[in-house]
């Protein structure tokens, strides 16, 4: 009996965990479409379907772009998602995307006697770039307790200010007359696997492909392998990960180093996906980073969930790209998708915590003393029942 | 007769588990009653309930005989009811006035009015004879002086009937005493007293009533005089428990542990003391050597230099008679020693983690356990099955239970029998007991000689008296980083233990020994 409980249990909390998610985004929609309201009330609904529809409604076409987006922003959430999975908070993904992105360009335009494994280099070029830009933080957050963020933060405009100076001073890459990095060779261009066939008119090339596989073997390694497991043991607790003898610095400085090599691969798939995009000169901090976060919050930080929230969100931003079709300002377009983005990320959040909430007011856990400040909530007398916990449900799907 | 609380019939229940069963509870004016039970047995959920956190399916609530209905602390607080928990509830950069006047503040106009609040608080300091700077800040006075502003607190909100959660699990013997003492003054002025413990000794000492409960059930009252502890034991765990650690003489071979001179600065900023001062001692192989001391003398930097936890500054640590002062922690785990931690929730467990995965904590690297850097969750699985059946841990969902969400003598089972099983050379025990209830402390003992006559070294920490004279074959007294004194628990009394710890009988005797 005790058994089935136990499956019933599990089973619940998972099914718990996807319907959140499923919530959340409803939840965005409808704060979505009151924006629409808001910003043009005649056709606010003709614009709503449009962007729940207009991915579906241009045959392969929109399908393609919906992976084309989804690919930087399905790394750079898994970016964020690993790191926090590992106990550090990864802000620093533009950075480490735009650096990923200058070293593949750089040796996708430089390098033309590698032939045919060529790609692969500039791949992995973008790869360690990101990695080396993480592994500042990780350092310093390792030897000198120096929190992550700022440091990460800061990294992030070094690597924008740096990569602008450097397209800027090599003839070889930039193109002056447009303001942007100069395409890469053919043969640094990752190949399609035959996607824009199947997606005809898409941008979409080989670097989705690359992305899932990705995040399945990042998968593997967070749930299945030793390292993983040393990795999350150091995130949770770090003095008792040194306790059972796991370096608890190299620790952290991998784990923020591979999160650096995802968000340089999502520069890398970016930029050498032969989809006529080019590093543009400009003083803003790649949008592609920050999406991360908003991915990995609604992936739940598991990776199987970035993957399909990057898809999610990257399928919203093409709906919205057809609201132009209505008379929506592109302004408002973008105020749209970000509303319906956040508002589910932060439904989600708020979400988590009202179940807690719920849960700890029916245990009667969250009273607070009488005069006495929130802090002085009472003891929860945890030992008395073996209080099932709920927050990391989900995390094993 | 009339009582001041009385919990008549509560039932309690939770979801597969009924944690409170017809449970009656009755607490005479001015008197200490002790409430007496293993972990799990219900003690916190009646007094969640009598404290309106949990509304109970059945029974009801009389204080002063009239019947009540707490539905929250706010409640309980207006009826005169309070409690201090087990661990404080204090803001650590507030001052002792700051914190006890917290949320019931003075104001004028909108502003802070202290100076009345202060003379309150002295006046009732004086009276009861808690002695407290008023405005020390929170962080830097000791635990036992913590305590005694979580007392303040609830005299100041004028309660009456005041419950203590374990409040001795935290002290030294000395502070103990004080508490004590505090208690019988506050029984003295008219406060009754609801005092949860699962050590008999404070009960003889200090109770006049005492009402045990087990596995959920309400077993009796006894009058504290007029019972002993063995049987107030029994009416604990159900069944007799042998309170003296029977153990034959020590069979020494081996040298397991050897000390060089070791040294470890204090870690606070500025400070250039030694907080382990040229230690030098042997552990063998078939003994169990304690360490002695009142908390705070150095004996955390002693255990973390020699586990590697902690950077040591000079000296050498021989295991098996090889130098390891400057090995890795994972060599050292390997190379022969356990180590029960003082902190199970800051280095023993990772406590998001479940009991399979904390088992293999140490050892998930060995090839047993994973394949080419694959772990091998079945063997995993197993091994963490094997280790609750032969530690007894209780956990709501087998091997995967969240170590976060089991009691804290569960977690302490876990790491006790992951370090036993590993089979250390040498087993570094750090306050193993601690929290623990009386069936769990004969297990952890009994487990401890086990080891020892298996022919394992075992370095014990504690800051009980009782545990460090039945357990140990030899005592180590550690008085301000130094060994101060060795003595053979045989011949030596807890009288002359305390004057060591104390510092009193300083290091004379020590030469001499030698």
């Amino acid at each position: 009996m005790m058994q089935n409980k136990k499956i019933k249990k599990d089973k619940e909390s998972k099914n718990r965990a996807y319907l959140s998610s499923i919530i959340a985004i409803v939840v965005g929609l409808l704060f979505g479409y009151i924006v629409l309201m808001i910003a043009n009330p005649e056709q606010a609904t003709d614009g709503f379907i449009q962007i729940l529809t207009g991915a579906v409604t241009n045959d392969m076409k929109g399908i393609g772009q919906v992976f084309y987006y989804a690919t930087p922003i399905m790394l750079t959430g898994l970016s964020v998602a690993f790191a926090f999975k590992t106990g550090l908070f990864n802000i620093g993904t533009p950075g480490q995307f735009i650096v990923g992105a200058y070293a593949g360009v750089y040796v996708g335009v430089k390098f033309t006697a590698l032939g045919p494994i060529h790609w692969i280099v500039a791949l992995l070029a973008a790869c360690i770039a990101g990695a080396i830009w993480a592994l500042v933080p990780g350092v310093l957050k390792a030897f000198c307790n120096v929190n992550e963020v700022i440091s990460a933060i800061m990294m992030n405009y070094i690597g924008m200010y740096l990569v602008n100076y450097l397209l800027k001073g090599n003839v070889d890459l930039f193109n002056t007359l447009k303001n942007e990095s100069n395409p890469v060779a053919d043969s640094a261009t990752i190949p399609k696997f035959g996607l824009d066939k199947l997606f005809e008119g898409s941008a979409v090339g080989g670097g989705i492909i690359i992305a899932i596989i990705i995040v399945i073997i990042m998968y593997i390694v967070l749930n299945k392998t030793t390292f993983g497991f040393e990795l999350k043991a150091v995130g949770f607790n770090r003095e008792a990960s040194k306790y059972a003898g796991i370096n608890e610095k190299r620790g952290i400085i991998l784990s923020m180093a591979i999160a650096g090599a995802l968000a340089g691969i999502a520069g890398g798939l970016l930029y050498l996906g032969g989809s006529g995009k080019y590093i543009e000169v400009v003083d803003v901090l790649a949008p592609e980073g920050f999406n991360g976060i908003s991915v990995a919050l609604l992936g739940l930080s598991n990776p199987i969930g970035v993957a399909f929230s990057a898809i999610f969100i990257a399928y919203i931003t093409q709906g919205g790209f057809y609201l132009q079709l209505f008379d929506f300002a592109p302004e408002i377009i973008d105020i749209i998708i970000a509303v319906i983005i956040y508002f589910s990320a932060f439904a989600l959040i708020l979400q988590a915590t009202y179940s807690n909430f719920i849960k700890k007011r029916r245990n009667k856990l969250a009273e607070r003393l009488p005069g006495k400040p929130a802090e002085q909530t009472i003891e929860v007398p945890i030992d008395e029942l073996e209080v099932v916990e709920e927050e990391k449900e989900g995390d094993d799907v | 007769m009339d009582y001041v609380i009385e919990m008549l019939g509560i039932r309690k229940e939770f979801p597969g588990i009924v944690a409170n069963d017809n449970i009656t509870l009755q607490v005479k004016k001015g008197e200490i009653h002790a409430l007496l039970g293993e972990n799990g047995a219900g003690k916190s959920t009646l007094m969640s309930v009598l404290f309106g956190l949990y509304q109970p399916e059945k029974g009801c609530i009389k204080v002063k005989g009239k019947e009540v209905n707490i539905q929250g602390p706010l409640d309980a607080n207006a009826l005169g009811i309070g409690m201090v928990h087990q661990h404080f509830k204090l803001v650590h950069n507030f001052t002792v006035l700051q914190n006890i006047i917290l949320g019931m503040e003075t104001v004028q106009g909108g502003f802070l009015k202290m100076d009345e609040a202060r003379e309150k608080i002295i006046a009732l300091s004086k009276k009861y004879r808690l002695m407290v700077d008023p405005d020390a800040v929170i962080a830097d006075i000791s635990v036992g002086m913590q305590q005694r502003v979580e007392i303040l607190k609830m005299l100041y909100r004028e309660n009456e009937i005041l419950i203590l959660d374990e409040p001795t699990a935290v002290l030294t013997p000395q502070e103990i005493d004080e508490l004590m003492s505090i208690m019988k003054e506050l029984v003295k002025e008219g406060k009754s007293i609801i005092f949860i413990t699962h050590k008999l000794n404070e009960i003889k000492e200090v109770a006049d009533r005492c009402s045990v409960l087990r596995r959920g059930r309400y077993i009796g009252t006894v009058d504290v005089k007029t019972t002993d502890k063995e049987a107030m034991s029994e009416m604990m765990v159900g069944r007799k428990v042998n309170l003296n650690i029977e153990k034959a003489p020590a069979k020494t071979t081996d040298t397991v542990l050897k000390l060089e001179n070791l040294k470890v600065k204090s870690k606070r900023e500025g400070s250039t003391t030694f907080v382990v001062d040229d230690v030098n001692f042997e552990v063998k192989k078939g003994e169990i050597v304690s360490i002695a001391g009142i908390d705070g003398n150095g004996q955390s930097e002693l255990i973390q230099a020699i586990t590697g936890l902690m950077k040591q500054d000079g000296g050498h640590v021989y295991l098996n008679g090889e130098d390891v002062s400057h090995k890795s922690i994972r060599y050292k785990n390997t190379h022969g020693i356990g180590h029960i931690p003082e902190d199970r929730h800051r280095f023993g467990l990772v406590l998001d983690y479940s009991i399979a995965e904390n088992a293999v904590l140490q050892e998930y690297f060995e090839p047993r356990f994973q394949k080419f850097g694959f772990l091998r969750f079945g063997k995993i699985k197993e091994q963490a099955r094997m280790l609750i059946d032969r530690f007894d841990i209780r956990c709501g969902q087998g091997e995967k239970t969240t170590t976060r969400s089991m009691s804290g003598g569960n977690q302490q089972k876990i790491i006790i029998g992951r370090e036993i099983d590993r089979n250390p050379d040498l087993l570094i025990a750090v306050q193993p007991t601690r929290g623990l209830d009386v069936g769990a402390i004969e297990f952890v003992h009994n487990q401890l000689v086990k080891q020892r006559d298996a022919g394992s070294g075992v370095l014990l920490v504690s800051f009980e008296l009782d545990e460090v004279m039945n357990l140990s074959d030899r005592i180590l007294v550690m008085f301000e980083g130094k060994i101060v004194a060795e003595l053979d628990p045989k011949k030596t009394t807890q009288n002359e233990l305390g004057l060591y710890m104390a510092g009193s009988e300083g290091g004379d005797d020590l030469n001499d020994a030698k």
